[in-house]
């Protein structure tokens, strides 16, 4: 029966990494969210035919109450609060690892982990580590989602000795876990959970909206490596190998926007973008600038975008904001009907999660062989008539190319410069997330277009009606 | 000449690695058990089991996810979502006992967490591929 019950757990594992596997083409993709079904059903099913599974009531209700719950949120949320969807279901992740750990501490027979009182250290330190992190991921998500979600405001929160503060406390924190192996009391365990939402707090509040890609991927990480700590504790091969996926997975895509952005992980949890402009003055570019930018109408821009053979759209996290994504899909279908070349192109950090863009424009019915990434497309902004700037800013920055003194200096951008011509949709003058003054507007060939991303985009779509 | 001492020779060779077989074969007869005692003694090899795993997963994790088109890494952060919260196997564990007390609750409470989890996950994911879409040919 055990052999039976560890081959379908090992079963479970396969299929879930068939899951992520067919996520490499959006063709096979839904097949791999079937084989991610697939396994949890697997996984589920073998735990409640166990022998110590008795009672199922409690179970079913419990999953009808969170699959009805889950379902209904999944089913009406705006494509365009996706980041703040997947925060909050990281919460629950973590929040779902320290109870059971809790349930574990109180009842270690159950997991045949020894008894109350006198769990082995081993599996102490696993389900410590599992709670840590477990609650680290509760109170960081929390943070996260509020952020996103305009709860809390989304400038960074900084104090001094913030470091240190928050080295100590985790430094406290190990000190508490091995005197829990030595002690193993209750008050121990809840101090331990009490210390780990306050770290996981303190970790994310300095950090800033537009870093929240990262944040974003790294609570991601962070649930997966809880649910591998609960899987030492369980001896469960499903949960260890799931975990170290997840962890996998979300450690990759921090890597990922940490780059795009040309900054290290520390430097990003160290505290934004945001608290440097707020310490001292930005530098070189920064500041008003009183140089003359071209502005025009949408007029203008129906007439430059027809009348040119291709043209590049580079969305970011604006147009989610303006939810301008349809007017632009609309937009992208006239100029094809007219005989342009329309393309998108998209900043690896573009929006405030990884991959964010394309689901909206993906969700506008935009196909998705016209949007390309950064390095794909790059190189044609020079063959290019227009690029068509919509609510992007600091990612088409010349200055990370040519100032060392800008703090964006080395990372990657979106060349739109080398297009014949630039239309930048922009509200106002304001300088960019990274309070960096953009040297594209007061070039020659840019044509500010300014106003609501939206209206700008409609009032286009009009003209060339 | 030569050759007699060749064969004498192999002939020697051949008679000593008979002997040597035999002798590693009664030795692996006896160290069998041994070994097996020792694991169970010991207490660490679920353990060092468990922790292969881990390590093998990780690196798994590590190819499987530079695989995936970046395109496509919204829904990745879905699916792993979802999946993460296999931790309902801890949690159904919990809640599975027939008599009611403090752990039972808490594994309510964690099943109610991670079914959340699972449905909205995997919900919300086959939202977002149903509309990554090919262009259409024209008619």
């Amino acid at each position: 029966m055990e052999n039976l019950s560890a081959f379908a757990y090992l079963i479970a594992a396969v299929c879930f990494i068939m899951s992520l596997r067919g996520l490499s083409s959006p063709d096979t993709a839904r097949r791999g969210n079937m084989f991610g079904i697939a396994g949890m059903v697997i996984a589920i099913v073998t735990t409640l035919a166990m022998p110590n599974v008795l009672s199922y009531e409690l179970i079913i209700a419990g999953i009808l109450i969170g699959g009805a719950i889950g379902t209904g949120i999944a089913l009406k949320i705006q494509m365009t609060a996706l980041p703040q969807l997947v925060a909050a279901f990281h919460s629950l992740v973590g929040l779902a690892a320290v109870f059971v750990a809790g349930a574990a501490f109180y009842a270690p027979e159950a997991y045949g982990i020894g008894e109350a009182g006198n769990i082995g250290a081993a599996s102490l330190i696993e389900m410590s580590l599992g709670t840590a992190i477990g609650a680290i991921t509760f109170t960081g998500s929390i943070v996260a989602f509020g952020k996103l979600q305009g709860i809390f405001r989304s400038a960074p929160v900084t104090f001094a000795g913030q470091h240190m503060l928050n080295a100590a406390l985790g430094g406290l924190l190990v000190l508490l876990v091995i005197w829990m192996c030595v002690d193993q009391s209750a008050t121990l365990f809840w101090a331990i959970v009490l210390l780990s939402l306050a770290i996981g707090f303190l970790l994310i509040i300095p950090i800033g909206g537009a870093d929240m890609p990262v944040v974003v991927s790294m609570l991601n990480s962070y649930s997966g490596w809880a649910a591998c700590g609960i899987g030492f504790t369980l001896a469960n091969t499903a949960l260890i190998i799931t975990g170290a996926l997840v962890g996998a997975s979300g450690a990759i895509l921090s890597y990922i926007m940490c780059k795009g952005m040309n900054r290290s992980i520390i430097n990003v949890i160290l505290g934004g973008f945001g608290a440097d402009a707020g310490a001292g003055p930005a530098a070189g570019a920064g500041g008003e600038d009183d140089r003359p930018v071209k502005a025009g109408s949408a007029d203008d821009a129906a007439f430059l975008m027809e009348n040119a053979s291709s043209v590049i759209i580079v969305p970011g996290y604006g147009m989610a904001v303006a939810q301008a994504q349809h007017a632009l899909r609309e937009m992208g279908d006239l100029l094809k009907e007219a005989g342009v070349k329309v393309r998108y192109a998209i900043h690896p950090v573009a929006g405030r999660m990884p991959g964010h863009m394309n689901v909206l424009l993906a969700e506008a019915n935009v196909p998705y062989d016209d949007v390309l990434e950064l390095e794909e497309i790059n190189r044609d902004f020079a063959q290019t008539d227009i690029a068509f700037v919509i609510g992007a800013n600091d990612v088409t920055n010349p200055a990370a190319k040519t100032d060392p003194a800008s703090p964006i200096f080395g990372m990657p951008i979106l060349d739109v410069e080398k297009a014949g011509q630039v239309l930048f949709i922009k509200r106002s003058m304001a300088s960019g997330y990274a309070g960096v003054q953009n040297e594209l507007f007061f070039r020659d060939n840019t044509m500010m277009l300014f106003g609501d991303a939206k209206h700008v985009v409609e009032d286009i779509v009009k003209s060339m009606e | 000449m030569d050759k007699q001492q060749i064969i004498d020779q192999a002939n020697e060779l051949a008679s000593q690695a008979q002997q040597l077989a035999d002798t590693i074969g009664s030795n692996a007869v006896e160290a069998a058990p041994a070994v097996a005692s020792v694991a169970e003694a010991t207490g660490t090899t679920p353990f060092v089991f468990l922790f292969t795993a881990f390590v093998l997963a990780c690196f798994v994790g590590y190819y499987v996810v530079w695989s995936v088109t970046p395109a496509l890494h919204s829904p990745l952060m879905g699916v792993t979502n979802a999946i993460s919260s296999v931790i309902i196997v801890g949690a159904l564990i919990a809640a599975g006992p027939s008599d009611m007390n403090l752990s039972k609750i808490f594994g309510f409470i964690a099943v109610v967490l991670a079914s959340i989890n699972i449905f909205g996950g995997f919900v919300v994911t086959n939202r977002m591929l149903s509309m990554f879409k090919k262009k259409q040919k024209k008619a």
